[in-house]
């Protein structure tokens, strides 16, 4: 399972994810959505699952599976 | 106390009460301040919710929230403080939210004075607050007749989700009469599918806000809605219009004094009449209908100084009659001042109309 | 276990916001502190006009759009009908400082129970980016393009700071500037709603958002500019509760 799923119609391009992932693992994608901003995708290797991109969003773009402790 | 001797303003207050007002700010001003004393410990009394606002502008948009969550709510005023409560109108108007609201109309403009007066007249017919609207306003002329009215209130209020204004004066607010009431009414606070009240389950949420937003025809919808007040809430009391030759118009503590014109004149053997309006807004044409053919023209007895409910009876007769006033501002009108008047100008020698 | 904003918030599939706006960010932890609290079907929320009014149409609670700087009066209005549902006023600070601050000073006075929630982002956003009470000294906008100043605007005004003196169940104050913040943020708000289904009485929380529209601010520049000139000048933490 995938660590984020993403939303990226929602998405506004403020990239507050970029400048808080504290691994580097969101970057601009190239591409854009309906409303014309330029989103963002994850790296999953890289991700942590820390859901520091959920919390800083104002736009509701990440949803965040964190693998249950002792699994 | 179902029946006795009572100051107009409590009485008012009592019937808010009995009429299953359940919540009511206010601020205090002369001279509504009886409904806000009375209210203060009536209301706790009665189950209910009082706060003494920090301004009328608080006042009625407390009204509103409450209101919004399905009490019968309430706010009192008087001319200066009822120009404040103009904002929170509008937003009743606005979000279709019925609520009462007591103006004790006193002497303007401005501060002006807190004895008798009946000024607030444009203020509470012309639209109220910003936008395109009207409010169903109701004159009672006596302390049972504010009780009576108040009763009323609610029910129309809520028929039309819509404000209704009860405009009484100082005259009337502070006289004691004798009064009955009637039993007391609840009213269940879920009763309304539209109020909010939580948002349960997968159901849509309530949006109190302009109802223009989420309305395909708003402008039918508006049109309407004040077409059906028109049509079906005209109030009056019409006395000796059948033969009259000249027509008292008249509400409030002024129709008071114009009954006993009319009795007076006629026992000169001057044939007057009178049309006592009770609702203001709408205003009640349908009472110029029966004017007789011996009509020769209409005056309105008011105390204002520039004859604020002229226009409406210029309207409601389609200039078809001179229409003068009689307006003596801040002293109540007397009777035999009246009757002079009225002579006078059947006796043409009144050469200008109040226009 | 997943982390997403609630349903009551998302079902819209988003707002209209500008890029980088807090408001989003409050809305969200306005949603996830009912939705802890199992709060999301009992509470009824006042908002203000223009952006601050925006949320009636973003989430699933019942809803009033009061009139500007008047939510704290319809909040205690709907409060006083239905005492024991969570009331919520949610305005911005052009409306709970300005135009609103008597409501937002005599509710705290009387103690009311319910909880006021602040957006200071230090100007009216929706109107264009004029000067407002929290406006810092030397601030540019739209109506002090040479910088606000005592002389031209007036004092910059710390309600926080005025409401320390009064009797109140609870007063916060975070900043939606970066990830440990914004969570300083979400447990005020669950704490104050707690203060509020306890019947403790008036609850208030200030948060210092971005507007990068009206900042002229790419938002990685306005966060930093939170940082590194609002906080200095309103600091924020838990002062009463």
């Amino acid at each position: 399972m995938e660590k984020i799923v993403l939303q990226l119609q929602r998405c506004k391009g403020c990239y507050n994810c970029i400048r808080a992932c504290p691994k580097g693992a969101i970057s601009k994608s190239g591409t854009s959505n309906k409303k014309g901003y330029e989103v963002i995708q994850v790296d999953q290797e890289k991700c942590i699952a820390c859901a520091t991109c959920y919390t800083v969003c104002p736009d509701y773009v990440f949803e965040v599976c964190k693998p249950e402790k002792g699994a | 106390m179902e029946k006795g001797l009572m100051k107009g303003n409590e009485a008012l207050a009592e019937a808010m009460v009995r009429a299953g007002c359940r919540f009511f700010s206010g601020y205090p001003i002369t001279p509504q301040n009886e409904i806000l004393e009375y209210l203060s410990w009536r209301m706790k009394e009665a189950g209910g919710a009082f706060v003494q606002s920090e301004s009328e502008l608080a006042a009625i948009n407390m009204v509103l929230g409450a209101a919004s969550a399905g009490a019968r709510a309430m706010t009192s005023s008087s001319g200066p403080g009822f120009s404040l409560l103009q904002e929170g109108i509008s937003y009743l108007i606005a979000g279709d939210i019925p609520a009462v609201i007591v103006d004790v109309a006193r002497f303007g403009s401005g501060i002006g004075e807190i004895s008798q007066g009946q000024c607030d007249y444009k203020l509470v017919t012309r639209g109220n607050g910003h936008g395109d609207s009207h409010l169903l306003v109701l004159a009672p002329a006596s302390v049972q007749e504010s009780v009576d009215l108040m009763m009323e209130a609610f029910p129309l209020a809520e028929k039309y989700r819509h404000p209704v204004i009860i405009l009484s004066d100082a005259a009337i607010g502070q006289m004691v009469e004798p009064v009955s009431f009637p039993p007391m009414e609840e009213v269940d606070i879920d009763r309304d599918d539209w109020t909010v009240k939580g948002c349960k389950g997968d159901d849509e949420s309530k949006k109190i806000t302009n109802v223009f937003y989420y309305m395909d025809d708003y402008n039918s919808f508006l049109r309407d809605k004040y077409q059906r007040m028109t049509e079906n809430e005209q109030r009056y009391e019409a006395i000796h219009v059948e033969d009259a030759q000249l027509v008292l118009v008249a509400y409030g503590i002024s129709a008071r004094v114009c009954k006993e014109a009319v009795r007076k004149a006629r026992s000169q053997g001057v044939p007057l009449g009178l049309i006592r309006p009770i609702s203001i807004y709408p205003y009640p044409k349908k009472a110029f209908a029966e004017l007789s053919g011996e009509c020769k023209a209409l005056m309105t007895v008011e105390m204002s100084i520039t004859g604020q409910m002229a226009e409406d009876v210029k309207l409601a007769v389609d200039c078809r009659y001179p229409v003068y006033t009689y307006g003596t501002g801040i002293k109540v009108p007397k009777s035999a001042d009246v009757v002079k008047y009225a002579v006078e100008i059947l006796e043409g020698k009144m050469d200008k109309e109040v226009f | 276990m997943v982390i997403k904003a609630p349903e009551r918030i998302t079902y819209t599939d988003g707002h209209s916001f500008c890029p980088g706006c807090g408001h989003g960010i409050a809305i969200r932890l306005i949603g996830e502190a009912l939705q802890e609290l199992a709060l999301e079907e009992q509470v009824i929320i006042s908002l203000d006009v223009a952006c601050g009014g925006m949320p009636i149409d973003v989430w699933r609670y019942d809803t009033i759009e009061a009139a500007h700087g008047r939510p704290v009066a319809t909040a205690v209005g709907v409060k006083m009908a239905r005492p024991s549902q969570p009331v919520i006023a949610y305005l911005g600070d052009g409306a709970a400082y300005s135009i609103g601050i008597a409501e937002t000073l005599h509710s705290a006075r009387r103690n009311d129970n319910i909880t006021v929630i602040v957006l200071n982002n230090c100007v009216f956003g929706m109107t264009g980016g004029q000067m407002s009470p929290t406006s810092l000294q030397g601030q540019v906008t739209s109506s002090s393009i040479h910088g606000k100043s005592m002389k031209e605007g007036g004092a910059t005004m710390d309600v926080v700071r005025m409401l320390k003196d009064m009797d109140i169940s609870y007063l916060a104050r975070a900043a939606l500037c970066d990830a440990g913040n914004i969570k300083k943020a979400r447990k005020y708000i669950s704490k104050a709603l707690e203060k509020q289904m306890n019947g403790e009485g008036y609850s208030f929380i200030e948060l210092l958002s971005p507007c990068p529209t009206n900042w002229n601010m790419d938002p990685g520049v306005a966060a930093a500019y939170i940082k590194e000139t609002i906080l200095p000048v309103f600091p924020t933490g838990e002062f009463i509760g």
